[in-house]
């Protein structure tokens, strides 16, 4: 063993470049192949083709209008419905898991490993024939019912892991302090756990309400009238009958109007947190 | 008489009653029979080694932890019967923990109003002058809108204790209140305690800190090995103990080079207060 190492060390060794040489290097060639892919882009692609196809402007004035406007208002209205169902469903089972009652843990898992399981578009997909599989059946705010339902549903088994770990995550003297006040077990848990969980789990909520929001594009394979139409569905259709690009665009930017405010307030909000327990 | 025949002294003065406590988690046995009783404005100090399970007392005498045999009456009422309302008769025990627990998303008003108003279903107004009250008893009146996370150590044990107070309970447990704090901040928290004491309150108080044993204890209680070893007035039970046990634990506590683990944590424990404390502690032994 020492014979190995002893070797090892003394034997001569090839003349090495110092570690910061080595790095500085390694920026050079990052460099060159950078400017190599610009310079070989910018004599391959043909920049007045590419703005015809993804930002013609006269497509881009055409696409702006009142019904963007619905679009836009429809996936946050599908977004927001099928994210507070969620919620509530989310924080149901996630106190399901950690019941003392075995079967309401069991069904709370087998619940979430089957929503988690399976592509969200075949829920939504089941949930928008309902009303074709039993006659008469319709869910109440119609488009909006089943969509709300279907995502809220998917969405409530990913939301359930995070709040239950948010709920472990409130320490256990929390609720000896609740129940030496002489609170119950079920108003310790509503007036001093949940509230504390669901400061932990904001920001990863928050990231989930990002999900959906992106998710709630599924919509578009669901059959629709017009007034239902959201972003992608929207988008699509426009892209479809001008057989260009550019309406997809506006659509895309129209998601970021959204989603980028909420991943700037999570990473704020997680910053503050990490600041606040230093 | 076997412990099922027990029944409860029915003299209101005798706040307390414990019958044959034991306590087991799993195959360690922490309790294995306590019996006592105490009075009405008896302050009672509980001291004993790490692991002879003074805290495991405590928390069963409020039913935190479930008794595995015995039975314990408050104010002449079973909390140990299946049946008790163990909720209504927590609130006539305040309960202090050694790591304060606050709760950290209500301001210090808060954390003393919110029990009294869903527990015992005060007026919110009643409820805010009457945590005022006690938030000033323990010198924090004007710490009402502060958050538990912007006081110190020592704030927030007493905002803890003037919540327990705010329950108005007949008595209070005390489990290491000064153990995690800071040495500077632990004079603060006994004089809070040493007040409620002197005003009548029903104590039982776990503690390291032998001076304020002796100064304001009415009975010392030493345990060792899941038993009272040995329990008596201050003057007999630190100063004179009986049992070898008992000894041997306040020799090892009482000597001023030995550091409690509980205060070893600390950073930079200032060496000049600490010794101070002791060194008061001691003058006592020798008057
Ligand atoms: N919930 C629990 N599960 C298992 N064992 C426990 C539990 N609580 C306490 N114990 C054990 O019971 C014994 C007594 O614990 P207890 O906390 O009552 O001691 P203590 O006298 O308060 O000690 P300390 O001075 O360190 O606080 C210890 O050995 C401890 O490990
Ligand atoms: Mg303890």
């Amino acid at each position: 063993m020492s014979a190995i190492s002893s070797t090892t060390t003394v034997a001569p060794r090839k003349k090495r470049l110092s570690p910061r040489k080595r790095a500085q290097r390694f920026r050079i060639v990052q460099y060159a192949v950078l400017v190599l892919a610009v310079v070989l882009a910018a004599l391959t692609i043909d920049g007045h083709q590419l703005q015809q196809v993804f930002f013609r402007p006269d497509l881009i004035v055409q696409t702006i209008g009142p019904e963007l406007g619905s679009a836009f208002l429809n996936t946050i209205i599908y977004t927001t419905g099928a994210f507070i169902l969620g919620l509530v469903l989310g924080t149901v089972l996630a106190l399901m898991k950690l019941s003392q009652v075995g079967p309401y843990r069991w069904l709370a898992t087998i619940y979430t490993e089957f929503f988690r399981g399976i592509p969200a578009i075949i829920v939504l997909l089941a949930f928008s024939l309902m009303g074709v599989a039993f006659p008469g059946f319709s869910f109440p705010f119609d488009p909006y019912g089943a969509v709300w339902v279907a995502l809220g549903m998917v969405s409530a088994a990913y939301m359930s892991e995070t709040i239950r770990a948010g709920i472990q995550a409130v320490p256990k003297g929390q609720i000896e302090a609740a129940r030496s006040l002489g609170m119950s077990p079920g108003m310790s848990m509503q007036r001093i756990v949940l509230p504390q969980a669901f400061r932990i789990v904001t920001p990863p909520l928050t990231n989930e309400l990002v999900l959906l929001t992106k998710d709630s594009s599924l919509v578009y394979v669901i059959g629709l009238f017009a007034s239902g139409y959201e972003l992608t569905k929207f988008g699509r259709n426009l892209a479809n009958s001008f057989a260009n690009i550019t309406p997809l665009v506006v659509a895309g930017l129209c998601y970021l109007v959204i989603t980028l405010p909420l991943t700037y307030l999570v990473r704020r909000m997680e910053t503050k947190q990490r600041k606040a327990t230093r | 008489m076997t412990v099922s025949e027990v029944m409860p002294t029915g003299n209101r003065e005798d706040e307390i009653q414990i019958y044959d406590l034991h306590k087991s988690f799993g195959d360690l046995e922490v309790l294995t029979g306590i019996t006592t009783t105490i009075h009405r404005g008896e302050v009672v100090c509980i001291i004993g080694p790490s692991g002879s399970g003074k805290s495991t007392l405590l928390r069963c005498v409020n039913l935190l932890e479930q008794p595995t045999k015995g039975r314990i009456f408050i104010l002449n009422e079973e909390i140990t019967d299946p049946d008790a309302d163990v909720d209504r008769l927590r609130t006539q025990m305040g309960m202090v923990f050694q790591s304060f627990n606050l709760f950290p998303h209500l301001t210090a008003l808060q954390n003393c109003s919110i029990a009294q108003v869903r527990v015992l279903k005060k007026d919110p107004e009643e409820a805010k002058r009457i945590a005022q009250e006690n938030l000033e008893k323990v010198g924090l009146g004007d710490r009402g809108h502060s958050y538990p996370a912007q006081m110190s150590g020592g704030q927030q044990q007493r905002v803890a204790i003037a919540r327990a107070l705010s329950m108005d309970p007949e008595m209070m447990l005390f489990d290491e209140p000064t153990s995690a704090l800071d040495p500077e901040l632990v004079g603060d928290v006994l004089s809070v305690m040493r007040d409620l004491a002197d005003g009548g309150m029903t104590m039982m108080v776990v503690t390291h800190e032998m001076a304020f044993a002796r100064e304001v204890a009415d009975r010392v209680m030493f345990m060792d090995g899941g038993v009272i070893v040995e329990e008596g007035p201050p003057g007999e039970v630190i100063r004179n103990p009986k049992e070898e046990r008992t000894r041997t634990f306040l020799a090892r506590v009482l000597d001023p080079t030995h550091v409690h683990p509980t205060t070893t944590k600390y950073d930079h424990p200032d060496p000049q207060k600490t010794a101070g404390f002791e060194v008061r502690g001691l003058s006592h032994h020798g008057e």
